[in-house]
């Protein structure tokens, strides 16, 4: 099958098999690597990507379901050298250890900002349930997108650029 | 003014946010066919007959084999020579997802398909999932061994007999230390391929590449210098990436057989059953004291659940046996251990290895020898404490402490949580009969980071651009060592972080290594990089002397990294690359730093829970750590081991337990159904640093990779325990989830009705 769409800003045109998840899209056919697997469950949120600005679990979706919408990855989140304030504030904060995690939190995180510009902790921890770290306890995580939200990351990624 | 000490954030970082790490999953290799392995359906049987035709007949596939076509050795045991594991099963399996074949095919999902169509003709055998059944040895996994039993402990160094003499009291409690699945969250992985020079490159998921080289030269009959291992980005490991795995084996044995590359990466639901598990100790502890407070003797039994082939985990107890005692100074000590192999998941290190299973043990035992004699849980620990002033210090069992301070610990922690205030909002809420009672849980604890005894590699070379090589031995994976030991050098040779790089991880590329594991890296491969840095300033200055008609003394590096000056006198400077040529061109210098002895970090946590007594639930309100790892090098990364060791002992307390039903079937294979601890289930930590340097490296550095899970673990079960303590339940194993702790207050009701 035909899909069409647009990835990290550039278009992307591929004849893909029907059953081929958006994840294994990014990874072995566009060789967008930072978006990694945790799991087979749907369970860990290491995949996940902005779809049309707002954040989904890219093995839980298929690559035709992607058709004609805008995908944003880790690897299209920095304005050139410029990092994004929540990129900036996961490595101001040590949000991240091994690294694993990080594309998929990064993503979440934005999408969480832009829904709630301001949230409160517990409103953090929520949001980023559904995204596993075994590395940092969450604390610096946590910590990073409260920075971010105070520095105003809230801005729209992907679509509006 | 030095770098060290400072909050650095991390040189690693920027590529990790922007494009992610370099993960084994990653590597695109030309050409490569994919390894799917074929898993055993059940815990234990007979193979009678692997039947493999179809399978090869299937779209794509390029090999479809068994333990018999590849011949290959087996790995290190950790036992009893006929406990040895091959690395695909022969003659029988002996846990679920054991592999027992390997389909290799053009694509990742040809190889998944086809490996459905191998037929394992399994005759089932009785599993055997409780250690303390493997005992009697009614079913023996190995027939030709005659016992379960894979390691043992030889009690002592106390009798029995005069144990409890001059006791007050003496508690006893059985406590189970459950089994864990560590989780990281990258699974295992590998990669291999043949180069033109016909030497075998293997990339995998490791901590320990160069063990890695070691193990899989053997296995294969090669020499390990025939063998390149690389470990890329590597997505945590907490222990259980230590090992080298069969799969792993393997793929390396597969890349030379069939001349492509090849590539194999495990699923989530196989790496619950493969990647090695963790803790499973079941302990007897009793301990006897005055009515005063004073503990006089301690016993510790540990029966160790190994899983199928004894590995690591045989050996967790002799580290369980180490720290014992704990912080507390205890006159008589019996410990005795028994490790004996079941049809599970083989149980390997995972984040404390056998000193969180320590931790829990004495200082559930403390609580329980308090609430026997009705004094404060804080007060008992503080009478019992091995004081500041003795040491170096020797345990009843050998062990000898390097420094410490016990007692400034526990104070600082109990002034941090204003402990009379939370004393007595709990005594007002059991006063009240609120149906969210108040639970405070104390843990002072010590451990032992850097116990395995030998020399690790450090290299520092500065070339003429004015840039610097550091090479390490060691091998992050998470922890910062790129950042850590930049730190190092640009302390001593005032080369700016951004213009050092930094290597690990390739065995061709670093001579030797002993890996990242146990909280070593620090005092072994951060010693040996300071110490090869000097070396390489010492030859700098002897050199820039000459060419400044100098003392060699009077030199000094540049602080801005452009070589060396007299000191004061920086505007005659000679250049790195002045240096560089002197030095004949290359200017590099190598350390093998040994240890003299491992380092004991302590310190003092506390959690604060409410629990639910209508439903059970427990949440955490306070987490409070104090922790003492020596002189800090960069706070940043110390904060955040700590922080990733007190979530995992949280969730050893509260939620995490992988389950096996009777028969050996895995009921926690993914993780949807293994509880992995999330952000909503944690509080924020409060923590509180010391610094008490050890004597036995120059950096007065511990380690402080496991601390964190060390203290809190006990912390979190002893505060649940206290919540429910004026309601009669006297103990609770952990994991302390809802339906548990519902289940002891029912008990503990219906007890307490009958009573009256
Ligand atoms: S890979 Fe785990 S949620 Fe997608
Ligand atoms: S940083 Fe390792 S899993 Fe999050």
């Amino acid at each position: 099958m035909q899909v069409s769409l647009r990835v990290n800003g550039e278009e992307r045109r591929h004849d893909v098999e029907p059953r081929l998840l958006l994840v294994h899209y990014l990874r072995d056919v566009c060789g967008l690597t930072g978006t990694n697997i945790g799991c087979d469950t749907s369970s860990c949120g290491a995949c996940t990507v902005l779809v049309d600005g707002e954040s989904v679990k890219s093995c839980t979706m298929l690559a035709v379901q992607a058709d004609g919408r805008e995908v944003t990855t880790i690897e299209g989140l920095a304005d050139g050298e410029r990092l994004h304030p929540v990129q900036e504030a996961f490595r101001e904060h040590h949000g991240l250890q091994c690294g694993y995690c990080t594309p998929g939190m990064v993503m979440a995180a934005v999408s969480l900002l832009n829904e709630h510009p301001h949230p409160t902790e517990a409103e953090v921890r929520e949001g980023l349930e559904g995204n596993l770290c075994r590395c940092t306890g969450y604390h610096n995580i946590v910590k990073a997108v409260l920075a971010a939200a105070e520095a105003g990351a809230s801005q729209p990624v992907g679509a509006a650029r | 003014m030095s770098i060290l000490g400072n909050w650095v954030p991390r040189v690693e970082d920027p590529r990790l946010l922007t494009e992610g790490g370099r993960y084994v999953d990653d590597l695109r290799l030309e050409g490569a066919v994919h390894a799917h392995f074929v898993r055993a359906p059940l815990a234990h049987g007979e193979i009678r007959g692997i039947d493999v035709e179809e399978a090869r007949r299937a779209p794509g596939v390029v090999a479809v084999l068994t333990a018999e076509d590849l011949g290959l050795g087996p790995l290190p045991v950790m036992g009893p020579p006929p406990m040895a594991r091959p690395p695909l099963a022969t003659g029988r399996v002996r846990f679920a997802g054991e592999p027992v074949a390997v389909v290799v095919a053009e694509t990742r999902a040809q190889a998944v398909d086809a490996a459905e169509l191998v037929g394992v003709d399994l005759e089932p055998l009785p599993a055997l999932v409780d250690p303390e059944r493997a005992l009697a040895g009614e079913v023996l996994l190995f027939p030709e061994a005659g016992t379960n039993v894979c390691g043992e402990v030889a009690p002592g160094p106390d009798d029995e007999a005069e144990l409890f003499a001059g006791c007050d009291v003496v508690v006893r409690q059985r406590i189970v230390n459950q089994r864990l699945a560590p989780c990281p969250l990258e699974v295992r992985g590998a990669a291999a391929a043949v180069g033109e020079d016909g030497r075998l490159t293997l990339w995998m998921t490791t901590q320990h590449p160069h063990g890695d080289r070691d193990a899989v030269a053997a296995a294969l009959g090669l020499e390990p210098s025939a063998l390149r291992v690389v470990a890329p980005d590597v997505g945590g490991g907490f222990g259980s990436k230590i090992a080298t795995y069969p799969e792993q084996i393997v793929v390396a044995a597969l890349a030379r057989r069939l001349g492509r590359p090849v590539r194999w990466t495990e699923t989530r639901s196989e790496s619950m059953l493969n990647l090695g598990h963790g803790r499973a100790q079941i302990q007897q502890v009793a301990i006897g004291g005055t009515r005063d407070g004073r503990v006089l003797a301690l016993s510790l039994e540990v029966l160790q659940d190994a899983g199928a082939y004894p590995a690591l985990g045989a050996f967790l107890p002799n580290l369980t046996r180490m720290m014992a005692t704990g912080v507390y100074d205890v006159p008589k000590v019996r410990f005795r251990a028994t490790s004996v192999v079941t049809t599970t998941t083989p149980v390997v290190a995972y984040r404390g290895a056998g000193r969180p299973e320590a931790a829990a043990a004495i200082e559930r035992a403390m609580d329980l020898f308090a609430a026997e004699i009705g004094m404060d849980p804080a007060e008992v620990r503080r009478r019992n404490f091995v004081a500041p002033d003795r040491f170096p210090y020797t345990t009843r069992v050998g062990t000898t402490y390097d420094s410490g301070d016990y007692p400034g610990a526990l104070t600082r922690l109990l002034d941090a949580l204003d402990y009379p205030a939370l004393r007595a909002e709990q005594a007002r809420r059991r006063a009240e009969g609120s149906t969210r009672q108040l639970g405070i849980g104390l843990s002072t604890y010590v451990e032992v980071t850097g116990a395995v005894p030998g020399a690790e590699l450090g290299a520092v070379e500065v070339r003429s651009d004015g840039t610097a090589v550091v090479r390490a031995g060691t091998f992050s994976h998470g922890q910062g060592h790129a950042t850590a030991f930049a730190m190092l050098v640009a302390d001593r040779l005032g080369i700016p972080l951004e213009r050092i790089e930094f290597r690990q991880g390739d065995t061709d590329e670093v001579p030797r290594g002993m890996g990242t594991y146990g909280s070593r890296s620090l005092q072994s491969g951060g010693v040996a990089v300071v110490q090869a840095a000097e070396a390489v300033l010492a030859e700098a200055r002897r050199l820039a002397a000459e060419r400044l008609e100098a003392n060699p003394e009077d030199i000094v590096a540049d602080q801005q990294g452009r070589g060396l000056h007299v000191a004061g006198a920086p505007a005659r400077t000679v250049g790195w690359d002045e240096v560089v040529a002197a030095a004949g061109g290359r200017l590099v210098q190598e350390v093998d730093f040994a240890p003299p002895g491992p380092t004991f970090p302590f310190g003092a946590h506390a959690a604060v829970v409410e629990v639910d007594v209508e439903t059970g639930a427990v949440r955490v309100v306070r987490m409070v750590a104090v922790d003492d790892a020596g002189t800090l090098l960069n706070p940043l990364l110390a904060a955040g081991q700590v922080h990733g060791g007190l979530a995992q002992g949280v969730a050893q307390a509260l939620l995490e337990e992988f389950v096996y039903d009777d028969d050996g079937n895995p009921l926690t294979a993914n993780l949807a159904d293994y509880p992995m601890v999330s952000a909503t289930e944690l509080p924020s930590f409060e923590r509180i640093v010391m610094e008490t340097p050890t004597p036995l490296n120059e950096l007065g550095a511990k380690g402080i990779g496991e601390s964190g899970t060390i203290g809190s673990t006990p912390a979190v079960q002893n505060a649940v325990c206290d919540a429910l303590a004026h309601l009669g339940v006297r103990h609770l194993d952990m994991p302390t989830r809802p339906e548990r702790v519902w289940r002891a207050l029912q008990d503990a009701r219906v007890g307490a009705g009958q009573a009256g």
